[in-house]
């Protein structure tokens, strides 16, 4: 789950990381408020699930009140990669000396949590891990034991930081270490850490991903969620037990399983056409999650054209044939619908597709299914 | 010959009075899989389905010798199923169990390291050795005893090839999924040696997906090592990127974990990649005749 800068900032706080305490405006009016509670320069930073946001206008400096409030309606509405700004933080300015990157990671390759600084703080890291891999310091932590001291002072002394700063330097590494564990993250980020020019830290920039599979510990951390940064029709899925990506494609797919679901999507570009979405029913579909699914299909209007790709192991042909049967009774499909039935109960399911009167156009494997749905979605 | 399980496969079944875990305790003794044991926290002392339950896995490993666990615990109660099974001394433990955090399986995987125990998943679709035990979900009766080893990140994606290899008349020696999730217990490199070690096994399909490194990796380790014909496909070229295709662990990010890259990686291993899933039998007809 991603969550917004001001909501992970406030998270390390609790971890003791120096964040640079900032508020959120929803209007104009509101950011000159904050701006004047503060004082003296503000930062104005766009709260948007989304990289990118300097470059796209959507952070900005004000030296008054006045200026806060014209700047804020700026930002207001930006379209930043797809993401409308709805919320602004406003922190004070900092007095930057030096800019680190500090993160940490779940480490797939390494099994374990990896902790990553730079000395090229304040940039695009994947950009440094790109041109000058060197420049990031990593060290990975015993899962068991948890990040050591002189795992943190490893990490200090290879980014090059001065001696008399590297204790109040490793502490910062532990708490982000911390943060990262106590609130089941896959991804938590300072960028940029700074040294101000009066010898302080502060975290300019906090950033956090959290686990979704963990939230059922968090109960707390469910809150943080801002539907309006998630695709409605993703979020309608996950309520229905489906898992559901929107493409741009036009062929609308169905299909049980995620790596036979990608498969699937690839057969069609093969035949020339473009998977509309990506869609798991799961092993245990029942007929209801098939309409349910349908409707999911259905609901984006560039779909000329349906595929069905069930492979029966655990999920049984009769019952997604039924639910498919079902649906077409409860909606209104004006699309063709190319249906492939194979495995557990495939006679029975294939059956009930024959007797139900409605016209499906049937394939035995996954290259005719993907070569007829294209065809059909063509108009041939 | 196979890997991993066979005619002396000796099963437990964790949670086997769940609904899960008694239905596909049921289809694994159908198939004639060797299942001597179940455990539920409370249920000790019944039957299910003819097997004796026990209370705790170490009870059930004194009374009953298995030397392989299947677990259907839901994703909370796993992590936990794992280490008892791990501490109680059973050789191959296997999760089928879906959405466990991968923090807590980066602890787990870090508790097994160093004892006699391989996990196999989470999020798996277990394994099988056509014609000797099934320990897993997958349907039985598209699979043929047979020479080519099968391992997958995939369930259903797995069933497809192994169907497509049963139609041309080409059986398995066993097949692995090794699940979707980015933290996992055994990789593509682990199953990959003990294939290559086999002498049931004359050539592997090797079946990957969008996100990661692994198959980066196991092509790696396919060019020094493997000296049996490799025949693959990678799932997900039209996926995009940043977003979870259904597995936890099939994730394009940071411009890593793309099809293309692993494409040209296991290319370049001298693997034969298939440009569809049923299309590896096709490929591994020719190359076995």
């Amino acid at each position: 789950m991603n969550i917004h800068e001001y909501q992970a900032a406030e998270l390390f706080a609790k971890y003791g990381l120096p964040i640079n305490p900032g508020r959120v405006a929803r209007t104009p009016e509101e950011a000159a408020e904050h701006a004047r509670a503060i004082g003296g320069t503000v930062v104005l930073k766009a709260q948007v699930h989304s990289g990118g946001r300097g470059k796209a206008g959507g952070v900005k400096l004000a030296k008054s009140p006045e200026e806060a409030a014209e700047k804020t309606g700026q930002i207001l509405g930006l379209d930043i990669r797809g993401h409308i700004v709805q919320q602004v933080l406003v922190a004070p300015g900092a007095d930057i000396a030096k800019e680190y990157y500090l993160g940490a990671i779940l480490d797939r390759e390494a099994r374990g949590i990896t902790m990553m600084g730079s000395a090229e703080g304040g940039v695009d890291i994947e950009e440094v891990a790109r041109t000058n891999p060197e420049a990031i310091i990593k060290v990975t932590a015993d899962p068991l034991l948890g990040l050591q001291d002189y795992e943190a002072r490893e990490l200090a002394f290879g980014m090059g930081i001065e001696a008399a700063e590297v204790n109040s330097f490793v502490a910062i590494v532990k708490q982000l270490y911390s943060a990262f564990v106590g609130e089941d993250a896959s991804l938590a980020e300072i960028n940029p850490l700074i040294r101000t020019g009066d010898g302080k830290w502060a975290a300019i920039d906090s950033k956090m991903v959290l686990d979704d599979s963990a939230l059922y510990r968090h109960p707390g951390l469910e809150g943080l969620r801002d539907l309006a940064e998630e695709n409605p029709t993703e979020i309608e899925a996950k309520k229905a037990g489906l898992a559901f990506v929107k493409l741009d494609g036009e062929i609308g797919c169905m299909v049980n399983g995620a790596g036979l679901s990608m498969a699937t999507m690839d057969a069609i570009k093969f035949a020339g056409g473009s998977p509309a979405n990506f869609l798991d029913v799961g092993g245990g579909a029942t007929s209801k999650q098939v309409v349910q699914g349908l409707q999911l299909i259905l609901a984006d209007p560039n779909v000329t054209a349906i595929l069905f790709n069930i492979f029966g192991g655990i999920a049984r042909c009769d019952v997604i044939a039924q639910g498919i049967v079902d649906g077409l009774t409860q909606i209104e499909v004006k699309v063709p619908l190319v249906v492939r039935l194979l495995g557990t109960n495939q006679e029975e399911g294939r059956r009930i597709l024959r007797e139900s009167g409605f016209d499906l156009i049937t394939a035995d494997t996954m290259s005719e299914a993907a070569q007829k749905v294209v065809a059909a979605a063509a108009g041939r | 010959m196979a890997i991993l399980v066979n005619s002396e496969t000796r099963l437990l079944v964790q949670g086997i009075t769940g609904r899960d875990g008694s239905f596909h305790a049921k289809q694994m003794l159908d198939y004639g899989t060797n299942v001597v044991a179940g455990v539920t926290p409370g249920k000790g002392g019944q039957t299910e389905h003819g097997v004796p339950v026990f209370n705790t896995v170490r009870e059930a490993v004194e009374a009953t010798r298995p030397n392989t666990s299947i677990i259907y615990a839901p994703a909370r109660f796993a992590p936990d199923a794992i280490l008892e099974a791990a501490d109680a001394g059973i050789a191959l433990i296997v999760c089928i169990s879906e959405h466990i955090p991968p923090l807590d399986m980066v602890r787990v995987r870090a508790r097994l390291a160093g004892t006699g125990s391989r996990l196999l998943g989470p999020n798996c679709p277990g394994l099988i050795t056509p014609g000797q035990a099934k320990v897993g979900i997958m349907p039985g009766f598209i699979h043929q005893p047979g020479r080519v080893g099968v391992v997958s990140r995939s369930g259903t994606l797995t069933y497809e090839v192994v169907y497509a290899l049963t139609q041309l008349g080409l059986g398995q020696s066993t097949a692995v999924g090794i699940g979707g999730d980015p933290v996992n217990g055994t990789s593509f490199i682990d199953v990959l040696r003990l294939f290559q070690e086999d002498a049931g096994t004359d050539a592997i399909a090797m079946i990957g997906e969008i996100g990661g490194t692994d198959e980066e990796a196991a092509a790696a380790f396919i060019k020094e090592h493997v000296t049996k014909p490799v025949v693959g496909f990678i799932a997900g070229q039209t996926a995009p990127p940043g977003k979870r295709m259904g597995h936890a662990g099939a994730i394009i990010s940071g411009g890593t974990g793309t099809a293309e890259e692993k494409i040209a990686a296991m290319t370049a291993a001298g693997v034969r990649m298939s440009e569809s899933a049923a299309g590896i039998a096709t490929i591994m007809k020719e190359i076995l005749g």
